[in-house]
């Protein structure tokens, strides 16, 4: 029996050793290596050697007047984009809930940007916003009919930027809280809104004291959720504005890791490590906060 | 007239109105997730002459024409770019696969020594940001070499914890009893595996397939980190490169026309399998 308890350790580990193998080295590994990368003073790629131990490079990164701007640009997004993106959405999916024609069809539409290729969308959005020698773009057109305009929303000044920059984002990640939203709202139990109604509650007050609490630990979900993938954006800015995003100044978090690993300012990955842990302890951080103040608010 | 017949014809008044407004608004917003899909299809079937010539762009147009999907395909290597996401996509959803599946097993029937201390380590790294893993493995892929090679491409991009996560959590829903009337018949773990296992469990296998497809088919950050040869370029990165020194000149038509042609796979496969990809997105994928 005992021969046979060992032939079964050893099947469990060799089932589960490719994942091991991968998880080693393309996780594990990089997760210690990341923080002594970013101890290692004047680390050189070509030669891998450094000449001392310390928090240089996280005092350089953070004095970088790069790294600054792409601090302040996500800061900025995320402020905007996740309270208005988690807003919109709850008010789309009361609108989906209360309807039954056409609610196949809109939740299909509403859907499709979380399976479109952000390039590429992305692109399309530039083309709407752009201002060229040739035209003024389909949204400064619209903006003519107001009497405002026109703006280069993608080479001009800097909110335009940061205004098409949020537009986008939010329009990228409503399919997510939409669904999320909807099944949430779906699954509150219809007794306590015949309940209610029998009571003659008005409307407003049983969003406020039956629908908001039952879905409010979804919102938090979102919400949670949504600062975490806001302060990693940086495929929706390449989208718009380049590869270039120093140069257009709205460069973020991300987008400066990689700029300093490669690319015309890169071989760097040191200081690409101290900005990577940077941001994760400033998610880290919001996380927690996050948390706590889900625990006082939400009702499970 | 009475007064009841007065409240309650008011009251049917105001639902038909609180249901039109709702129609509308839920509208407009399906107009602003539709028009960029229409206008990348509308100018991708402009010319490039009459594009050009709109100083006001129209709405419409009555001489569609196709030659900009021929540009796309013969004036850059777009035919490439779709092959290499054909062939990442299809490699890395396969080896993950062949990863996930032993693994997802092994936590959910077999019993070791260690499994669940190894399994909350899992949990563990699944808080894990790519963002703090990429840059050594982008060290990692060029000291072997690796760089603009399918290898580097697919190799990091192979592990998923989150999807063996899933599929341990369905593969655990199976009774005992069938596994030990398997054992009893003789039938080793391998073969209980694949022949019952996978196939009761096939509609989360097929929904983790097609987020995995969608993943490898939208990933852009690790390509562009391993990739400068446009050779190796997928779809995502192609496109950057279409629009930074693409067709020559700002030919905008074209640009769309690959970007049509690049879009319509995912949303073909989505409008299949919609309900398969709604479901596995609201059970735990993030965009990303």
């Amino acid at each position: 029996m005992a021969g046979k308890k060992g032939d079964n350790n050893l099947k469990g580990w060799l089932y589960l050793l490719p994942a091991l193998l991968f998880l080693g080295a393309f996780m594990v590994y990089p997760l210690v290596d990341v923080f002594i990368y970013s101890f290692e003073e004047g680390y050189n790629s070509a030669s891998q050697t450094f000449m001392g131990v310390g928090l240089y490079n996280y005092s350089r990164v953070l004095h970088d007047p790069y790294f600054l701007q792409a601090l302040k640009n996500t800061f900025i997004l995320v402020i905007i984009t996740v309270p208005l993106s988690t807003l919109i959405a709850l008010l789309i999916s009361l609108g989906l809930n209360s309807i039954t024609t056409l609610k196949k069809f809109f939740q299909t539409v509403y859907f499709l940007p979380y399976v479109t290729n952000t390039l590429a969308v992305g692109l399309v959005f530039m083309i709407l916003f752009k201002k060229t020698a040739y035209s003024d773009g389909l949204v400064n057109l619209m903006l003519a009919w107001f009497g405002k305009g026109p703006i280069d929303f993608i080479d001009g000044p800097y909110w335009a930027k940061m205004f098409v920059l949020c537009f986008y984002t939010i329009w990228i990640v409503m399919p997510f809280k939409v669904l999320i939203l909807t099944s949430a709202l779906a699954g509150v139990n219809q007794d306590y809104y015949n309940a209610a109604r029998v009571d003659g509650t008005s409307p407003f007050r049983i969003f406020h004291k039956i629908t908001l609490p039952m879905i409010s630990p979804m919102i938090f979900y979102l919400v949670i959720t949504g600062f975490i993938g806001a302060f990693k954006a940086y495929s929706d800015a390449v989208a718009l504005f380049g590869t270039n995003l120093n140069a257009a100044q709205m460069n973020t978090i991300v987008g400066y890791v990689y700029d300093k690993l490669y690319g015309d300012g890169g071989g760097y990955p040191s200081y690409a490590s101290a900005a990577a842990i940077i941001l994760f302890a400033v998610v880290f951080t919001i996380t927690m906060i996050n948390l706590a103040i889900s625990k006082k608010n939400v009702h499970y | 007239m009475n007064d009841f017949d007065q409240i309650s014809r008011s009251a049917r008044a105001r639902k038909t109105a609180v249901r039109a407004i709702t129609y509308v608004l839920l509208g407009l917003w399906a107009v602003m997730v539709l028009f960029p899909y229409y206008w990348m299809l509308l100018t991708s079937v402009k010319s490039y002459s009459s594009y050009n010539a709109e100083y006001v762009p129209t709405f419409f147009t009555l001489t569609p024409t196709l030659e900009n999907y021929v540009s796309a395909f013969t004036q850059v290597p777009l035919a490439r770019y779709f092959l290499n996401s054909i062939i990442f996509t299809v490699i890395t959803t396969a080896l993950m696969m062949a990863v996930i599946v032993p693994a997802a097993f092994a936590f959910a029937r077999l019993q070791f020594k260690g499994r669940d201390l190894v399994f909350s380590l899992f949990l563990a790294l699944m808080m894990i940001p790519n963002e703090l893993v990429i840059i050594t493995n982008f060290q990692t892929i060029t000291n072997l070499g690796l760089r603009n090679s399918f290898p580097g491409l697919i190799l990091p991009s192979v592990t998923s914890i989150f999807y063996i996560y899933l599929l341990r959590e369905n593969f655990a829903q199976i009774p005992d009893e069938l596994y030990n009337a398997a054992k009893v018949d003789g039938t080793g773990d391998f073969k209980y595996l694949t022949r019952v296992m996978m196939p009761i469990c096939k509609p989360t296998i097929i929904t983790i397939l097609i987020l995995k497809i969608i993943e490898c088919w939208n990933s852009y950050v690790w390509p562009r980190l391993v990739t400068d040869d446009p050779a190796y370029f997928l779809v995502s990165n192609g496109i950057q490169e279409i629009r930074e020194n693409g067709f020559g000149r700002e030919n905008v038509p074209a640009m769309m026309a690959a970007v049509v042609v690049i879009s319509v796979p995912l949303i073909v496969l989505f409008l299949i399998f919609r309900n398969k990809v709604m479901e596995g997105v609201s059970r735990g994928g993030i965009k990303g």
